[in-house]
């Protein structure tokens, strides 16, 4: 036991080790909030205003630190990708490890980067005026994390399964983006048609959302309990996917 | 006690027949060369050797652990030098050396010394602290040398170690291996086509089509047959045809299935 956890966190340290080395992935997390809550928030502001008299860009904040999230997480999955392409993932798999120690450190790393990118948005509250503190941020952290749990654990199920990088960025998008706007992060679930309500509720990031929101503001659409409840639920199943299913990946 | 112990080894993928009943056994301490024509089912036997991939059928046991069974007893005995490399390129040569060391659970300070000596041989100290992007194709391969080496296996298999590397490097990397064995009482077992090289081996086994077709020593491989060279033996047994398109078909096919099916399959 001792040994599978100093194995994950081998695994985990390496690709920390290579993040910290990579200064563009630092730039998209911080360039892609700025372009969100720039024009997205500043455009719809007016029109979102009249109508719910909550500031949009306190609406779409914790969406946008989820976007982050998600991206992050989903695509850090592409490093086991990389590695079977470049050929270290053979290292990796003759060593005396199990796969489950592998895919357990991977989630953690993906999860660990996620976060980092999740606060380089957090970072943007005092400029939008959303106050935070430090219990705020206690909590945030630990909810991020869970949150990016879910999304790479689906990413490292695709890649285990992926042998080529434009196949998983294809269906990086097709996972990403309906993720993103179907998790109640742009508009609220209140007053959508039963079909997107439908969609929303079966989406693992729509109670992401509303536990973000809920820390920031207060404010939530489900029982926060069963926030908490469904975000671990979610990330521990998929989980227990991407285990079973890295391993049965090829070499 | 033979060091490893190979009965009947199958290995199909789908309807492709990889290796189709191999049997051989190599003695502790012995430079194993294992030849044969491209897509003869080499990799694929080293591979399930080192527990990368599960048996269809037969047996083989590696410094005495089962590899079916065993398979975390027999990773820890070994060290692979695969065809391609597998260095992580972003780290620098000491970080691989150091995640090498992690992922068999071994203590850094305790191999310190090793490290150092290792390192000195292979002429990699100056560059110990660089990026591994910026080394050549043979100080790659020689840091992928000193890295299976470093929990001291007792098996190091090296699938083509030489290939693609000039003559100098390919001269100093045989130096190794000979120090090595002598100094570690390694077993290795290498693949490779350069006849030259399987004419230093303790014993060669000859594959083709999945098989063992032969299996000696270099010296009364030629004497028997009564040709002057390893390669003249090799081209005898094998025949002259070339198996490249057979092989690169087989690849693509195999690459196809693996997409489809299990881990080891």
């Amino acid at each position: 036991m001792k040994r599978a956890l100093y194995a994950t966190y081998t695994v985990w340290l390496r690709d920390l080790l290579r993040f910290r080395r990579d200064r563009t992935q630092l730039l998209g997390s911080l360039a892609r909030p700025t372009l969100w809550l720039l024009f997205l928030g500043v455009g719809m502001g007016p029109v979102f205003r009249s109508e719910a008299n909550v500031p949009y860009m306190h609406f779409i904040f914790p969406g946008i630190i989820a976007m982050n999230l998600i991206f992050a997480s989903f695509l850090s999955a592409i490093s086991i990708i990389w590695d079977r392409e470049f050929g270290f993932l053979k290292e990796i798999l003759v060593a005396p490890i199990s796969r489950s120690a592998i895919a357990f450190g991977k989630a953690a790393s993906g999860s660990t980067i996620a976060v980092l990118q999740g606060l380089v948005v957090v970072a943007f509250a005092p400029i939008v005026q959303i106050p935070m503190n430090l219990t705020a941020l206690l909590l945030l952290v630990p909810s991020m994390f869970v949150i990016a749990f879910t999304t790479t654990s689906m990413g490292i199920v695709i890649a285990s399964r992926m042998t080529s990088f434009e196949g998983f960025g294809t269906i990086a998008n097709f996972v990403i983006m309906p993720m993103f706007f179907l998790s109640g992060a742009l508009f609220p679930l209140e007053e959508v048609p039963l079909w997107l309500k439908v969609l929303a509720h079966l989406n693992p990031l729509t109670y992401g959302v509303d536990q973000l929101r809920w820390i920031l503001f207060g404010v939530h659409h489900f029982p926060i309990a069963l926030d908490f409840f469904f975000n671990l639920l979610f990330s521990g199943l998929t989980l227990v996917l991407a285990i079973a299913m890295f391993r049965r990946s090829p070499a | 006690m033979a060091i490893i112990q190979v009965q009947n080894l199958v290995k199909t993928f789908g309807s492709i027949h990889a290796v189709r009943g191999a049997t051989f056994q190599v003695e502790e301490g012995e430079l194993f060369g294992f030849l044969g024509p491209n897509g003869a089912g080499k990799t694929t036997t080293i591979n399930v050797l080192c527990t990368l991939l599960l048996p269809t059928g037969g047996k083989a046991v590696v410094a005495g652990y089962d590899v079916v069974r065993q398979p975390k007893e027999v990773r820890q005995s070994i060290g692979i030098i695969f065809q391609d490399p597998s260095l992580d390129e972003r780290l620098t040569a000491m970080e691989n050396l150091r995640f090498h060391a992690m992922l068999y659970g071994l203590s850094w300070k305790n191999l310190s010394g090793r490290v150092e000596m290792f390192l000195d041989m292979v002429g990699l100290s100056g560059r110990r602290n660089d990026l591994v992007k910026t080394f050549s194709g043979g100080m790659k391969r020689r840091l992928e040398i000193i890295r299976g080496l470093l929990h001291s296996p007792k098996v190091l298999f090296l699938d083509e170690p030489t290939l693609g590397l000039d003559p100098q490097s390919r001269r100093h990397i045989w130096g190794y291996i000979r120090d090595l064995r002598e100094r570690e009482g390694l077993t290795l077992f290498m693949t490779t086509h350069y006849m030259e090289e399987a004419d230093q081996c303790t014993r060669v086994a000859i594959m083709d089509q999945g098989k063992i077709v032969a299996l000696n020593t270099p010296a009364s491989f030629k004497e028997t047959l009564g040709l002057p060279t390893m390669d003249d033996v090799f081209l005898k047994l094998t025949g002259r045809e070339i198996r490249e398109e057979e092989a690169s078909g087989r690849d693509q096919l195999r690459d196809l299935h693996r997409k489809w099916t299990g881990r080891r399959q």
